[in-house]
């Protein structure tokens, strides 16, 4: 009654019906497959801009905007915030604060050669003060006061004609790129930097009107406090977040967007999946009843047949999952691009499969096995052993 | 049609394996709606119209034009008709409640844009009522507003609640388009905007010959080359190309996952047909006995197929179908949520045609065995 069936039995069982198998090990690994490479989109956008912010830093923007894009803050503003309690300083005792300039502009994408929406931002010279995680891999910092840009490492690659020292034409002005920056594959990546002032100039925007005001915090903590003082100062009419959260809210439409279509598409496919494997493990009864009867007339008890099978579909749904995860694993780091609706701009960010999703595969894989196997491997069990004995 | 009855009776003996097999089909074809169903939302290329420019400043969309290109524009030859939006940003009660709101000039934008259909009457109410605003049937639809209603935007740009009465509900021509816009009076927000006052956001233009489409859109940027607000000029179907390939190669991924499944399936039938064939070798044997041609025998089995292929696909298109109709699954992210009658018919004659291939190679197989050999098999 306990005796289980060895499972050498169902890995040769499986290896003589190869073709049907394989079938099935193919329509699993497809779901998987795709179903990981949603997963892994999703997660991408979401970690680009969320690692885009850091806790240590505040945002702030016009009370009521819901992004750089709409905001707009007066010079004498950004002084204020600079001057609020819970603001880190330079050593010579200014604040490190970066009144910042967003603005886009078109370039042709190296890809298609159609026109994008290339966020550009103009920065305060102590940006990099500001944002620890920017660092210049090449060239230069741009200098304040002149038409100089600093180039994200994906801008560089995504758009045509950013290389080292080349000049580049836009909103009137002639630019030219004095360095190329990194920022961890986070938003920043795909921005052009340069002088705030500068650009409002050449944009031919109000003077001495920024968008946001980024703060750097003497320490994360600091930020309860460094909001109180802001929100509560008359002069000031704004919304205050921590950079991280401002940058994850806006991930939310596209995430939304990828996670619903995505789990929409994997679901019907595993449908389809479970019809593969139901198929393969019915015809596997049915040729099999003779053998079945002859397991259960050796004196294999109904549950060993029963469970017998159910291992066997989930070795099957199992190869395809691991199939799966190794034909989505090559898309890690892929990186594409998307329009973050949230500013009308474009943003390059790259496909994550981390070991989570690889796992969620797995197990995906599995659940379409047991769904897939228990039916048949219930009949199995059921088989009247004289009647399928004589079967031919 | 003579073997019809044989052919079903062949079908329904196993039951559960038929049952599985279309099941494949009504999967697969579903999911093709579906596939269908999101390119037509993230690519709305086709619908522009070939006779329209649309000119923007030449630094981004961002940057606003001067009104009074307005005239200038009308003077250049090739030229029709002239009309201006303003992109207002606001927002109906919260942030996710996102839809497109323009000011729009109410004397020429239905000249440009004949496809939004609106009552005469409505219009004209319309036209009287300053704060007047045109909205989407599928706006009416998403928030229950009726005409006379009073919405509230909270601006984004410019500050502040704006109000409007509802006084027209546009429909569209075709169900490929979207009806989820927000039309307001350009003067409206003129008078109170505090900044960007004496500039519209773009132009739409209709011209008199779309083949001239190229030399109009030059003789547009070449007139305000070198002026403090450059433009750029470009049909609309470059324009909403170029939007298009910002959203990423959706299509691209769209395609593959439609492969990867048709794949499958290709490979699911054909195992059921082969696995269908094998089990009934003695029957063919018998069938060619009794003086089925060859030909007659692999008919049969690819008539099998197709019949499967047929059921399944049909059902499974009419599910999308039924399921686009239900309405946008991510609620109101995705501008339209339809499976255009075209996708439908591909659909269709590809399941015809996985049905054919997946009954050939068993067919084949059951046409040049001999009747000696598979009599003797057991």
């Amino acid at each position: 009654m306990t005796v289980a069936i060895p499972v050498t039995y169902n890995i040769r069982s499986v290896l003589v019906r190869w073709s049907s198998t394989l079938v099935t090990v193919l329509s699993i690994a497809g779901t998987v497959g795709v179903f990981i490479v949603m997963l892994a989109m999703a997660q991408g956008f979401r970690a680009t801009l969320s690692s885009s912010g850091s806790n240590q830093n505040a945002i702030v923007i016009r009370g009521g905007a819901g992004s750089e894009m709409e905001s707009a803050l007066t010079l004498d503003q950004v002084k204020v915030i600079g001057d609020s309690p819970g603001v880190a300083h330079a050593e010579d005792g200014t604040p490190i604060v970066s009144g910042e300039v967003v603005v886009i502009a078109n370039f042709p994408l190296s890809a298609s050669g159609t026109d994008a929406n290339v966020q550009v931002r103009g920065v305060s010279p102590f940006a990099l003060e500001v944002r620890r995680n920017v660092r210049i891999v090449e060239g230069r910092f741009l200098k304040p006061g002149l038409t100089e840009l600093v180039v994200g490492k994906n801008a560089s690659t995504t758009y045509e004609g950013f290389e080292l020292g080349s000049a580049v034409q836009f909103g009137g002005g002639t630019w030219t790129v004095v360095g190329i920056f990194e920022a961890g594959g986070s938003a920043f990546d795909s921005e052009l930097w340069c002088d705030a002032t500068v650009l409002n100039q050449v944009y031919k925007r109000p003077e001495n009107i920024f968008q946001s005001t980024t703060a750097h915090l003497e320490s994360p903590e600091s930020f309860q406090q460094f909001k109180d003082a802001v929100t509560a100062d008359p002069r000031l009419t704004v919304d205050v977040y921590r950079e991280k959260a401002y940058y994850e809210q806006q991930s939310q439409f596209i995430q939304t967007l990828i996670r619903v279509l995505g789990a929409m598409v994997a679901f019907v496919m595993a449908v389809g999946a479970v019809f593969a494997a139901l198929n393969t493990m019915y015809s596997a009864v049915a040729a099999r009843s003779r053998e079945i009867a002859t397991l259960r007339a050796l004196g294999f008890g109904a549950p060993a047949v029963m469970s017998s099978f159910l291992v066997e579909a989930i070795l099957i749904a199992l190869t395809g999952g691991v199939l799966g995860c190794l034909v989505a694993l090559p898309f890690n780091g892929f990186t594409t691009g998307t329009m973050n609706w949230q500013t009308f701009s474009h943003l390059a960010f790259a496909f994550r499969v981390t070991p989570g999703i690889l796992v969620a595969g797995l197990i995906f894989s599995v659940m379409m096995g047991v769904v897939g196997g228990l039916p048949p491997a219930v009949r199995a069990a059921r088989l009247p052993v004289v009647v399928a004995l004589r079967e031919l | 049609m003579k073997y019809l009855h044989l052919i079903v009776k062949n079908l329904l003996r196993k039951k559960f394996r038929t049952f599985l097999t279309i099941g494949s089909f009504i999967v697969a074809l579903f999911l093709f709606g579906l596939l269908n169903t999101i390119e037509t939302a993230f690519n709305q290329v086709d619908l522009a119209g070939a006779n329209r420019l649309v000119i923007r400043n030449k630094v981004s969309i961002i940057q606003p034009l001067p009104y009074s290109y307005r005239d200038q524009l009308k003077q250049i030859d090739g030229v029709d008709e002239v009309t201006y939006f303003v992109w207002f940003g606001g927002i109906y009660q919260d942030r996710k409640n996102f839809f497109p709101n323009f000011g729009v000039d109410p004397e020429t934008a239905l000249l440009v844009y004949p496809e939004y259909l609106i009552p005469d009457d409505q219009f004209e109410a319309f036209k009287s009522d300053r704060q007047g605003c045109i909205v989407g049937r599928d706006l009416v639809k998403r928030f229950g507003w009726k005409i006379g209603d009073r919405v509230p935007l909270e601006g984004t740009i410019w500050g502040g609640t704006w109000e409007f009465n509802v006084r027209a509900i546009y429909d569209v021509a075709s169900k490929d388009m979207s009806s989820n816009e927000f039309w307001f009076h350009y003067d409206y927000l003129e008078e109170r905007r505090p900044f960007f006052k004496g500039t519209v956001g773009w132009y739409g233009l209709t011209i008199d010959d779309p083949g001239q489409a190229v030399q109009v859109a030059e003789a547009i940027d070449n007139r305000f080359a070198n002026s403090p607000w450059e433009t750029k000029t470009e049909t609309e179907k470059a324009f909403l190309t170029g939007w298009a390939n910002q959203m990423g190669n959706i299509k691209l991924l769209i395609l593959s996952i439609g492969a990867v499944v048709f794949f499958t399936l290709l490979l699911v039938t054909g195992n059921t047909m082969a696995i269908s064939v094998r089990e009934r070798t003695g029957e063919f044997a018998v069938l060619k006995t009794v003086g089925f041609t060859d030909r007659a025998v692999l008919s049969l089995i690819i008539a099998e197929s197709i019949c499967v292929a047929a059921v399944g696909g049909a059902i499974g298109l009419i599910l999308a179908k039924a399921f686009t109709l239900r309405g946008d699954p991510t609620g109101g992210m995705l501008s339209v949520f339809n499976l255009p009658t075209s996708d439908i018919v591909t659909g269709f004659v590809l399941a015809l045609t996985v049905g054919l291939v997946s009954g050939i190679i068993p067919g084949s197989y059951a046409m040049r065995m001999k009747v000696v050999d598979a009599l003797r098999r057991v």
